[in-house]
């Protein structure tokens, strides 16, 4: 082991693995975990060449040829349980993208969720045996998230009680879903429903889109994948155009609404119960950001203890660049929030649980803050994540740019879920939505209940919103309960100013619509407000429930770090609001400093904890034992370009350029 | 003159018919796109010779970028290198000047999809640091291509901190030779462009050694393969470093020297000379071998970075423009995204920092050309500001474009993701140049230690000062400072004196903060080098608050200039006005924090701020028009000039090779996954 990182291993004040017990939910669970982990690791039918140096052919096919391999090899392991599943899938897929992935993840769930026991009893064997091998079809070329836009008919036949399913433009076709361009044999695709005449709205198909045994494309399908991206090489993202294509009625998934024979249509009973499967997706990305900021830290963190540079004084060795003050403002604080993300990860989660088991009693009454708050957590945990990605490359300096750190794959890996299951600014308006509809309330004299409580104690009704002298209580910067107050009159003020200058547009205009519009710069500024809040109170609370002292210790310091930041980064909003004053702001930077110092020692244990086998951060400058430099070097050498010592293109082009003169 | 669809397009299926959704953004036009490009040339004539040699190019064959996004590593290269071939080819058909304009027009013009730009940093590098001997021995050489050149500097362990370079050359006065050594693993040249499979002589830093002592880092020029049949010659280990997010065209490599002799005369002598006994005599100051990086760094600013963010701006944009997403009013068809305040919010502020970075550029280009000179021949009284310069302007031009490009690429959904959008690259690209020429953090503290050097000798010896006056850039900080912001409405904060002075105002009181707290850590008994660490974030802090108030400045000057065209005018004054807005509610604190604005006041600057956007609005794609990039270079989907955005990503898509060639997983994986059932029945 690199002797730099033994002696930052030596010096921490705790021990790492109590964090991965907190991490993995109980030290069972981290015993169990390893366990599938070694599986993997000890199986040569697992290994496999670096995807670095595959072309995108090769890596499709490696990534299909994995997914093959592990159906058979959960069989023969006993894995079944879902969070088996994920952490098999976790070490064994490098960038946890595969073909296949949208069969179990869309694919059978939409069948299990929506399809009748007759639909189920049909389709739900041959998918689970693979010999059907589905995704899920919904955005298109000219549409994403605004769903009601989209195109695709299914006009119903009742002469031949079929589904003609159409493209009826090139804006219809369907573009983007996963495994679609050359794996899947079958889709469940989003459509127009029009019978006798009427549009129904958005409603689940099962299409078959490749034959049996050829795997050719049926006549009237049009299917490929949509070509080079900026990331998820092994996923044959594609298309699909429908050319007033025939299924039967039956392949409707009719557990809630219903076409008869005769094309009568049935409505369904309620329609938020479709939610579901949205509400559970986010919030498990809000897990899945903790995760992919935890591994670019723990890259970052170690190579920052390996990588000397400069000098700090002047005669002495090159000092670790993690001794940089610099260095530390970008990465620490980043580590705090990986920190923070998971357990709000773990809380969303959670809460998707407890909510559902009250929905499957009848009981809806939580459903619209779940349904908010996952859609604004999930956009504001992914964009700060995706920024903070980035930051730990950067932080990297040049050999972050080389696909050996790693951290590269990771960010275009991650990158999309800013986009995909919503968009983030129009989740952000989501979650604005649920605010504005909160402050009427408490504003019509109804108390709100939830995170958003805080709403009740609005001074609001007084005339001036400058009139905050109610909380005109000093914050005390040492406590995090104080610090999380502020947070509070922050979100509470800027979701006043939002809901005011809605108003005030409102007003002026006769369309609500345009009022939004033109109010949504302060909307969002509001949601976002209203998430840093949440992420201090759930970050603060898990804190203060951990026993172990040194570990408590230790975690509280992060907690505070990335309260602290958050304020110096948004220093305007807490002094334009009198919420901290100029002198404090600047106890508050100070603060900052301090902390970076007190957390540089435990910061290697600190990424530790997050305990990422070295395949799974598939990084040369992450290793755990810290050899950077002899391992970049040899990674180098297998680059194709070095296949021969002189490259073809010299004879061809620049011995030429050379002698023509 | 043709229509400019004509000029820029692709010349494909779609590009007769303009979609109608952008040809009514053009319709009515409030100000002259034309003189706005020939502003952005730096002149009439520069625009036309730009559209000769671009209309050379997209004519050629030789020059297609199509299929450029599904190339390997190795494809990518040979196409780099045939196309660099192709092109001295015409050059020398058609007798383009060597030092002329139209070679930075061709490469515009292929987007940078070119090898050998190297040879480009080398004769910086030559003709900065070289006597004129060497000049007149290498610089046709390099140029007629009868050697091929680059420049070798960081080292595996090493990068932007030169010092701690460890690539040796020993001074051996028997042979009158220098050894060229690298001594350990971390010492290995890795990064410089074209050295992986093309360069045959390199010039390398190291650190010199003669009569006994080290000397710091000097450059030499090392011959690293044969000009016969370009193995590498004897002692030299060379390679390709392996693939990287972007810029697989270039060769980036790594080189090892065992004791690998050269000439004395090899290395470059104007600041520094070592005679044949080895005594070693200093001609310059100590940072005068760092002239050739301060020259390179400011050559690359106007395009580079800046470029990656412009197309950005004009992908995303053009795009915003065509895509139509969910309804305003129920009735109405769905609304372009452009329409959007959010949409607007995260394109505009990136729009206007396109304009205001080449501004900037521009003038830190015309700064570096009235010292070459003057610096060339010894005099290095101007070295200081224009080093300082060149570190702080790049390291915030390449941050901010490298961020900007990125919010582009996620304004365009997830169409962004996709390669043939142009956006990843653009993104991949800008981003790299935040650590090549000087990762950005070191950078901006360099230029630091410049303010805070300037700030003191102003405030230490006050009469001093007159006499010797502040260099301009830093001129503000003794020039008297307000205490409050006088804003006493939303308009008042597009005036540009108010917002110029409100940044002054910040960056002076955050110059002083880290001054003044590095004085008190060293009063205090930590040594400076110490200080300097523990107040490294206010310096930085510091910095860039300096660069952001000199990018408002040279802005704001430059739309001073243009009285006599007072449509353009007025449209740059918007973005103008905006660029400061964005950045003062972005630091919103910073100006809050010692009540230089009040709330109220900041209130009040982003009343105006949203004020702006539906007015930058109705002019946007003509903006991003200006920028004049033909379609070619642009190769984006979702960026043509005639907006027929989804026929083209179709079109593209399907000529994929994933779309042309055989699923190489179907036989071997999927097919006996898909009939297991039927071999068992």
């Amino acid at each position: 082991m690199n002797p730099d990182l033994r002696k930052e291993r030596a010096s921490a004040t705790f021990n790492p693995e109590l964090i991965t017990h907190i991490l993995d939910g109980s030290p069972e669970n981290t015993r169990r975990r390893r366990e599938i982990e070694n599986l993997i690791l000890n199986d040569p039918d697992f290994q496999h060449e670096d995807y670095n140096f595959l072309t995108r052919s090769q890596r499709y096919e490696v990534a299909v040829k994995k997914s093959a391999t592990m159906v058979k090899k959960m069989r023969d392991f006993g894995i079944s349980d879902p969070d088996e599943i994920m952490w098999f899938k976790k070490l064994q897929l490098v960038n946890f993208v595969e073909p296949v992935g949208l069969h179990y993840s869309m694919f059978i769930p939409t069948l299990l969720n929506q399809g009748t026991t007759a639909q189920q009893e049909k389709w739900l064997h041959p998918s689970n045996e693979l010999q059907i091998i589905g995704t899920y079809a919904q955005t298109e070329m000219g549409h994403g998230t605004h769903l009601r836009g989209l195109e695709t008919t299914a006009t119903y036949d009742p002469k031949t009680q079929e589904f003609i399913i159409n493209s009826p433009t090139v804006t219809s076709i369907k573009w983007w879903p996963g495994g679609l361009g050359k794996t899947s044999n079958h889709a469940i695709v989003l459509a127009q429903l029009i019978t006798q005449g009427k549009n129904y709205g958005l409603h689940a198909f099962i299409v078959p889109i490749r034959e049996f045994g050829t795997h050719k494309p049926l006549p009237g399908i049009t299917v490929g994948d949509i070509g080079p991206k900026f990331g998820y090489e092994e996923m044959d993202n594609g298309f699909l155009k429908m050319d007033n294509y025939r299924i039967p009625r039956e392949n409707m998934l009719m557990k809630y609404a219903q076409v008869k024979p005769d094309g009568t249509y049935v409505k369904p009973l309620n329609n938020k119960l479709t939610y579901g499967t949205m509400v559970f997706v986010r919030s498990y990305l809000v897990g899945e950001a903790a995760r992919s900021l935890s591994k670019a830290c723990t890259i970052a963190i170690r190579y920052s203890a390996v990588r000397r540079q400069s000098e700090i004084k002047p005669g002495e060795p090159e000092p670790q660049i993690l001794d940089f003050q610099t260095q530390q403002y970008k990465l620490f604080p980043l580590l705090a929030t990986a920190y923070a993300f998971h357990f709000v990860g773990k809380y969303m989660k959670e809460t998707y649980y407890r909510v559902n088991e009250d929905i499957n009693r009848g009981d809806l009454s939580e459903l619209p803050e779940l349904h908010a708050l996952t859609a604004g957590v999930k956009a504001f945990t992914t964009w700060i994540v995706n920024a903070g990605i980035e930051e730990c490359r950067m932080a990297c300096g040049g050999h972050g740019y080389s696909h050996s750190s790693g951290i590269p794959n990771i960010y275009v890996t991650f990158t999309p879920a800013c986009t995909f299951e919503g968009e983030n600014t129009v989740m952000m308006l989501q979650m604005a939505r649920f605010l504005m509809k909160s402050y009427d309330q408490v504003h019509s004299g109804k108390l709100v209940c939830g995170m958003v409580s805080y709403l009740n104690d609005l001074p609001s009704q007084r005339i001036q919103p400058q009139q905050v002298a109610v909380w005109q209580t000093m914050v005390d910067i040492n406590s995090l309960d104080s610090l999380t107050e502020a947070y509070k009159r922050r979100a509470a003020r800027l979701v006043e100013i939002a809901a005011k200058n809605l108003q005030a547009e409102q007003s002026r205009r006769k369309s609500k619509e345009v009022a939004w519009n033109l109010a949504s710069v302060d909307l969002v500024r509001a949601s976002e407000a209203h998430c840093y809040f949440v992420v201090v109170k759930l970050f603060l609370e898990k804190v203060s429930k951990i026993q172990d002292k040194a570990v408590q210790a230790v975690l509280r310091n992060l907690c505070f770090l990335y309260t602290l930041y958050g304020i110096s980064q948004k220093a305007g909003d807490f002094l334009e609001g009198n919420i901290m004053t100029g002198a404090q702001m600047m106890q508050v930077n100070q603060r900052i400093l301090e902390l970076l110092a007190v957390i540089r020692p435990n910061a290697v244990a600190l990424v530790d904890a997050f305990d990422f086998k070295d395949l799974t951060l598939g990084s040369v400058l992450g290793r755990y034992d810290g050899n950077v430099y002899e391992n970049l070097f040899e990674w180098a050498k297998k680059s194709p370009l070095n296949k021969t010592e002189v490259h073809e293109s010299f004879h061809k082009h620049l011995k030429p350029l050379q002698s023509k003169l | 003159m043709r229509s400019p669809v004509h000029r820029v397009s692709l010349g494909d299926a779609w590009s007769s018919r303009v979609h109608p959704d952008i040809d009514s953004e053009r319709r009515t036009q409030s100000f002259d796109v034309e003189r706005l490009t020939n502003l952005l040339d730096g002149g009439v004539e520069n625009t036309m010779l730009r559209r000769k040699v671009e209309s050379i190019i997209r004519n050629d064959p030789a020059f297609s970028l199509r299929g450029h996004y599904s190339m390997t590593q190795n494809e990518l290269y040979e196409a780099a290198v045939r196309r660099r071939f192709h092109l001295e080819m015409v050059a020398r058909r058609l007798g383009w000047p060597k030092d002329g304009r139209e070679r930075d027009y061709a490469y515009r013009a292929v987007s940078g999809n070119l090898n050998l730009t190297l040879q480009d940093v080398f004769l910086n590098a030559l003709r900065s640091l070289g006597s004129d001997e060497q000049i007149a021995k290498w610089d046709q050489l390099c140029q007629d291509y009868q050697i091929i050149t680059s420049y070798a500097q960081t080292e595996l362990g090493h990068g932007t901190y030169l010092k701690g370079l460890e690539t040796e050359a020993i001074y051996d006065p028997a042979t009158q030779e220098f050894v060229i050594h690298s001594p350990t693993i971390t010492a290995t040249k890795w990064w410089p462009g074209d050295i992986g499979r093309s360069a045959t002589h390199v010039l390398v830093l190291a650190q010199l050694i003669c009569s006994g002592a080290q000397r710091g880092m000097h450059a030499f020029i090392v011959p690293i393969r044969s000009l016969e049949d370009h193995t590498p010659l004897p002692g030299i280990t060379v390679g390709d470093i392996g693939p990287k997010m972007e810029m697989e065209n270039i060769d980036n490599g790594f080189l090892r020297l065992d004791r690998v002799r050269i000439p004395r005369e090899n290395m470059l002598n104007r600041f520094a000379q070592v005679s044949p006994d080895g005594t070693y005599k200093r001609l310059g100051t100590e940072q005068s071998n760092y002239f050739g990086m301060v020259v390179t760094r400011v050559k690359i600013l106007a395009h580079g970075a800046l470029h990656d963010l412009q197309k950005a701006c004009v992908i995303s944009v053009r795009y915003s423009a065509v895509r139509r997403q969910s309804r305003l009013r129920p009735s109405d068809p769905e609304v372009k995204i452009l329409d959007f305040q959010a949409q607007q919010q995260k394109l505009f502020p990136q729009l206007a920092l396109s304009y205001a970075f080449h501004f900037l550029a521009t003038s830190l280009l015309e700064l570096l050309d009235r010292s070459y000179g003057s610096i060339l021949s010894g005099d290095f009284r101007c070295l200081p500001e224009l080093h300082a310069l060149s570190t702080g302007v790049k390291a915030m031009i390449t941050d901010l474009c490298a961020q900007g490009a990125e919010v582009c690429r996620r304004a365009c959904g997830g169409h962004g993701y996709s390669k043939l959008s142009g956006l990843p690259t653009l993104v991949n690209r800008a981003t790299a140049a935040c650590t090549y020429e000087g990762e950005n953090t070191v950078l901006y503290l360099q230029m630091a230690r410049f303010l805070v050097k300037n700030y003191l000798k102003a405030r230490l010896s006050p009469g001093a000062t007159s006499q010797q006056p502040l260099p301009l850039s830093v001129a503000y900080l003794t020039a008297p400072d307000l205490a409050r912001c006088p804003a006493q409405t939303a308009t008042d904060f597009l005036c540009p004196e108010l917002y110029t002075a409100a940044w002054a105002h910040v960056a002076t009181r955050l110059i002083k903060n880290a001054a003044h707290d590095a004085q008190t850590l060293t009063q205090s008994g930590a040594d400076q080098q110490e200080a300097l660490n523990q107040t490294a974030l206010l310096q930085l802090q510091a910095a860039k608050a300096h660069c952001y108030y000199i990018t408002v400045k040279t802005f704001k000057e430059a739309v001073e200039r243009l009285d006599n065209e007072p449509a353009n005018q007025e449209v740059l004054w918007r973005l103008c006005h905006l660029s400061a807005l964005h950045g003062i509610l972005t630091n919103s604190g910073d100006f809050l924090h010692d009540g230089f604005l009040s709330g109220a006041q900041v209130d009040m600057a982003r009343t105006a701020y949203l004020d702006l956007l539906p007015q930058i609005r109705k002019d946007a794609v003509l903006l991003t028009d200006a920028f004049d990039f033909t379609d070619q270079c642009l190769n984006s989907a979702l960026g043509c000039y005639d907006g027929n955005v989804y026929e083209r990503l179709f079109q593209w898509a399907q000529e994929s090779p994933t779309n042309t060639q055989k699923n190489p997983a179907y036989e071997k994986y999927i097919r006996p996954l898909v009939q297991r059932r039927t071999a068992r029945l």
